[in-house]
């Protein structure tokens, strides 16, 4: 967490750029056919159970198997690397970037991200709250659990193994859960936000300009 | 001038009734008589009430004239657009006119299970010379109210059916006839239990057997939900009403491939229905029903009090009919009732004419009656559609094929009626004899064998195969054979997992996916589909398939334009005359017989032809003893093309299936790929045992249809087989490569020891 929390240039500069870039990379090697081109808007996969898939980008095939790749979210085709159309392409390359216009919901995630203080997942696995924790959840809410470090917080499920995993970190309370409980975690992705208790005032108030001015 | 008034608002509402058969007020200049009724009600006051008469009689005397020329050159779309006006009358109509007093069970107006379907026990009247006698029936029929939108427009929800099938059961029980009426644009497709399949495949089977007289009347026949209700000793039609496999909308966005959310042109829906020969006429041409109910001109409306009359005449006289034909002595009241038919349209014209039966007919049944009401409905569904398939089996071959079946009915008779019956007695005698001398040797014997083992001491177990050991023999022998490799592994490149997004799935190189790994997934178990000769092959013991009725061929019984030349085209490329194989096979010594519907043809749909083959195996397993298997590979449900010579299917199928089940036969049914619509609305959804191939479907019906009925949409998985095992309709999913290991051991875990269980 960082001492200070530059509230003006936090605020700013999210009007400036509202925008997230996503780089699209080719899963594995294949001849690449692109289906889509620049300024072209795509869409991600809708619908109640997002069962409809998203905008077709490009089809790479490998071993004549013809594999299709989907926008996995709304925006446009900001560039795209047309010299690669009809070419063979290895694993990994960059193919094109989307220009995601980024919602309050998500702006505000991202600030929090950004000010809070994120405790990561340590291996992948499944992860749950120590059952104490969890109780408490359930009694008074997350925001009223304040941790330190060498707490336990979470039981990691591994192999049909129960592993406690303690918190290390900044002590205060638990602002944002980012896992299902019961669903698989990659490593290093965050788990829980902690913001110290000094802080919440601070960080209510950003939401809530965020709120308030973002359309 | 009020008389006047109400002659004009009678007159508006034929011309308003014109405009909804016509669909629109073009035709006939309806919309210029419409312009001067309106410049009539403006101008009420300016008319002396002669002036004003006399210009009514000119739009009654215009009406009348159209009306006439509507019913002339009346179409079968027409009669569509009649059966769905919210003036025609409803089984709420019929239950006020026709019945002399009624009690609605199972819920009333909104306040009901399903509103859509109504149950009545009801008094009808009959007058005998000058005795007036009551007799007691059960109605049951859809109620599509008349613009109630709780109604669902007779559209009846699963538990409607099961509401149906509750009462019919009830009716049994009192030994009273149920009437079944039958006002049903289709059954409510919804898969939460019991189920929109599952519940009719209910309903057919139980009525099949049903102690008590049926008698059925359609006006709107919409396919599976007018089976639900609609399997009878006598089936009656009202001579506007329609009976189909499908709405001309469905056939015409089917042929037409309309996309969802378009409709299909009008003139393709004109087409559709005029070729799915959908009237009564043409049904009763084709045999699906027994007798027209004819109605006044363009269709009865709710306040048609002759036409109710006449109803209740013709809903008394096939009763009796049906009755009669159970009784020993009924040659003179059979008689007389055949005389009743004379004059019939005069109660039509004249409400006063005398629509008694005058004869006196009990409808209470023995059970010699019984026995005989339920094999005289067996052979009526039986002898159906019986023209609407092609045999090209000679006349000699037919005169073998009869004189083995007599054969084999003699020789299955003597071994299993007499000769195992005595056996089974002298087994059980030797047994329970055995049973005393054994016990009475070892108490006679005890001390000896005690002081025997106490000095020389005895090693534990016996000698012989031990069950591990049995076991593993038994797992050898279910291996699968390596003498088939389906011909999709002969293609040097990779394919996608469904599942590799959520699983992480590996690509799969094709000659091991549809080689070594029998088109399964080895990540997540996803099953790609497989061709029907992989199963012919890998399921049943080496060279044991022998094929029966070959040459039982589909045909176009409705001579439907496109049908003919798409068979001929299937035909060619299957070799193949028919969507469904039936065969003899053999799995681990277990002989059985096996009808397996598959995609190739037609995707798997079953018309007359397939019904056919279908209830000749489940008479051949009948008359050989054998359990029944219907391995279904693909089915798209009924052939459409056939009309209600395939509709006619599912009641036909379920009675063979009855009366197998009934025999005492073991009948299992294993889904695979898609299973949907009417087969599983019948004869496979009826099964007590039923099972799935992992990563199957099973349902009513499709995704667009739902969305369209119900205007709601539904998970990518609602028909995945997982969901169906949750919703109590299949009882277990089985892995591929486990296919013949597990039919054997559902074979001999509910079967037992002679499969045939009783």
């Amino acid at each position: 967490m960082h001492d200070e929390i530059d509230f003006d240039r936090i605020l700013s500069q999210y009007p400036a750029d509202p925008y997230e870039y996503i780089d699209i990379l080719t899963p594995h090697a294949g001849r690449l056919v692109f289906k889509t081109s620049e300024e072209q808007p795509v869409s991600g996969p809708s619908g109640e159970w997002q069962h409809v898939p998203g905008t077709l980008l490009y089809q790479l095939e490998r071993e004549r198997n013809v594999k299709p790749v989907r926008s996995v979210v709304n925006g446009v085709v900001a560039s795209l690397e047309r010299a690669l159309d009809g070419q063979f392409v290895e694993a990994g390359e960059k193919v094109m970037t989307l220009r995601h216009p980024l919602k309050k919901r998500e702006i505000i995630d991202r600030i929090l991200r950004n000010v809070l203080s994120m405790f990561l997942a340590p291996e992948r696995a499944k992860y749950f709250f120590a059952l104490d924790i969890q109780s408490r959840i359930d009694k008074h809410g997350q925001r009223s659990i304040s941790i330190k470090p060498g707490d336990e917080v979470l039981t990691m499920s591994l192999m049909k193994r129960d592993t406690p995993v303690l918190y290390q970190g900044e002590p205060g309370i638990i602002h944002s859960v980012y896992f299902t409980p019961g669903a698989t975690v990659d490593q290093d992705q965050p788990l829980i936000g902690i913001c110290p208790e000094d802080k919440l005032p601070l960080i209510q108030k950003i939401i809530a300009r965020v709120k308030s001015e973002w359309e | 001038m009020e008389h006047i008034r109400k002659r004009l608002a009678k007159c508006e509402e034929g011309i308003r009734y014109l405009c909804q058969i016509k669909e629109g007020c073009e035709w006939g200049n309806l919309s210029g008589l419409l312009a001067k009724l309106d410049e009539l009600k403006a101008s009420f006051y300016d008319y002396s009430e002669e002036g004003f008469s006399d210009e009514v009689s000119q739009i009654e005397e215009a009406v009348a004239f159209l009306a006439e020329r509507c019913q002339e050159e009346i179409s079968p779309m027409d009669r569509v657009r009649i059966v769905r006006s919210p003036l025609r009358f409803s089984l709420k109509d019929i239950l006020e006119n026709v019945y002399e007093d009624y009690t609605e069970l199972g819920g009333e107006g909104e306040a009901n299970i399903d509103p859509a379907m109504v149950v009545a026990k009801a008094n009808i009247l009959r007058r005998v010379k000058n005795r007036v006698f009551t007799q007691q029936v059960m109605v049951i029929g859809h109620e599509k109210g008349h613009g109630e939108e709780f109604r669902n427009g007779g559209s009846t929800k699963p538990w409607g059916n099961e509401k149906a099938l509750r009462f019919m059961q009830v009716a049994e029980t009192e030994g009273i006839p149920i009437h079944s009426y039958i006002f049903t644009p289709g059954a409510y497709p919804v898969e939460e239990y019991p189920g929109a399949a599952q519940q009719i495949a209910r309903n057919l089977y139980a009525m099949a057997k049903l102690r008590v007289p049926i008698v059925s009347i359609i006006s709107e026949g919409g396919s599976g939900g007018a089976e639900a209700i609609g399997l009878a000793d006598f089936r009656l039609m009202f001579s506007h009403g329609y009976y189909s496999v499908i709405s001309p909308e469905g056939a015409a966005a089917i042929e037409g491939r309309v996309g969802e959310g378009q409709k299909a042109p009008k003139e393709l829906i004109e087409q559709c229905a005029e070729h799915l020969k959908i009237t009564a006429q043409d049904n009763l041409d084709l045999g699906t029903i027994d007798r027209i109910v004819e109605e006044p001109p363009l269709g009865a409306k709710h306040d048609d009090f002759a036409f109710f009359k006449r109803l209740r005449f013709e809903m008394m006289r096939a009763t009796d009919e049906v009755v009669l034909k159970t009784k020993s002595l009924r040659a003179f009241r059979a008689y007389e009732l055949k005389l009743k038919k004379a004059g019939d349209d005069e109660a039509l014209v004249n409400p006063d004419q005398d629509t008694n039966l005058h004869i006196d007919i009990s409808w209470e049944m023995n059970d010699d009656e019984q026995k005989r009401l339920l094999a005289l409905r067996a052979k009526k569904y039986r002898a159906m559609a019986a023209k609407a398939y092609l045999n090209d089996t000679t006349r000699f071959g037919e005169f073998c094929k009869k004189t083995s079946t007599r054969v084999a009915k003699v020789y299955y008779t003597v071994v299993y009626d007499i000769l195992k019956r005595q056996q089974k007695q002298v087994e059980k005698v030797i047994k329970e004899v055995s049973g005393e001398g054994s016990s009475f040797v070892k108490r006679l014997s005890s001390p000896f064998t005690a002081a025997y083992d106490f000095i020389i001491h005895k090693p534990e177990g016996r000698s012989g195969k031990t069950p591990a050991a049995a076991s593993r023999q038994e797992a050898l022998a279910l291996e699968f054979g390596d003498t088939y490799t389906s011909p999709l592994a002969n293609e040097d490149r990779t394919v996608t997992c469904p599942n590799s997004a959520t699983r992480g799935c590996k690509d799969l190189w094709v000659p091991d996916l549809y080689g070594e790994f029998c088109g399964v997934c080895e990540n997540c178990g996803h099953h790609f589909p497989l061709e029907y000769q992989w199963y012919l092959n890998n399921l049943f013991d080496r060279d044991s398939i022998r094929e029966f009725n070959a040459k039982i061929g589909a045909s176009n019984p409705l001579n439907h334009p496109v049908l003919r030349q798409k068979l001929q085209n299937v035909k060619n490329e299957t070799k193949r005359h028919s969507a469904i194989i039936t065969f003899q096979a053999r799995l681990l010594e277990v002989e059985l017989v096996v009808a397996m519907l598959y995609s190739d043809f037609r995707n798997g749909t079953v018309g007359a032809a397939e019904g056919e083959k279908f209830v000749q195996a489940c008479e051949l397993a009948k008359l050989q003893r054998k359990p029944l298997l219907a391995y279904v590979h693909t089915t798209g449900g009924i052939r459409i093309q056939e009309g209600t010579m395939g509709v006619i299917q599912m009641p036909k199928c379920t009675l063979a299936v009855r009366d197998y089940v009934d025999a005492g036969g073991l009948y299992i049914v294993v889904y695979d790929n898609n299973s949907y619509a009417g087969p599983v609305a019948s004869f496979l959804g009826c099964s007590h045992y039923q099972f799935a191939i992992r990563s199957s479907r099973i349902g009513f019906a499709g995704y667009r249809v739902i969305r369209d009925t119900t205007g709601q949409d539904i998970p990518p998985d609602y028909h995945s087989a997982r969901n169906a095992l949750k919703r109590g309709h299949i009882h277990g999913i089985w892995d591929r490569r486990e296919f013949r290991r597990n039919l054997h051991q559902a074979l001999m875990t509910m079967g037992g020891r002679n499969l045939y269980y009783r």
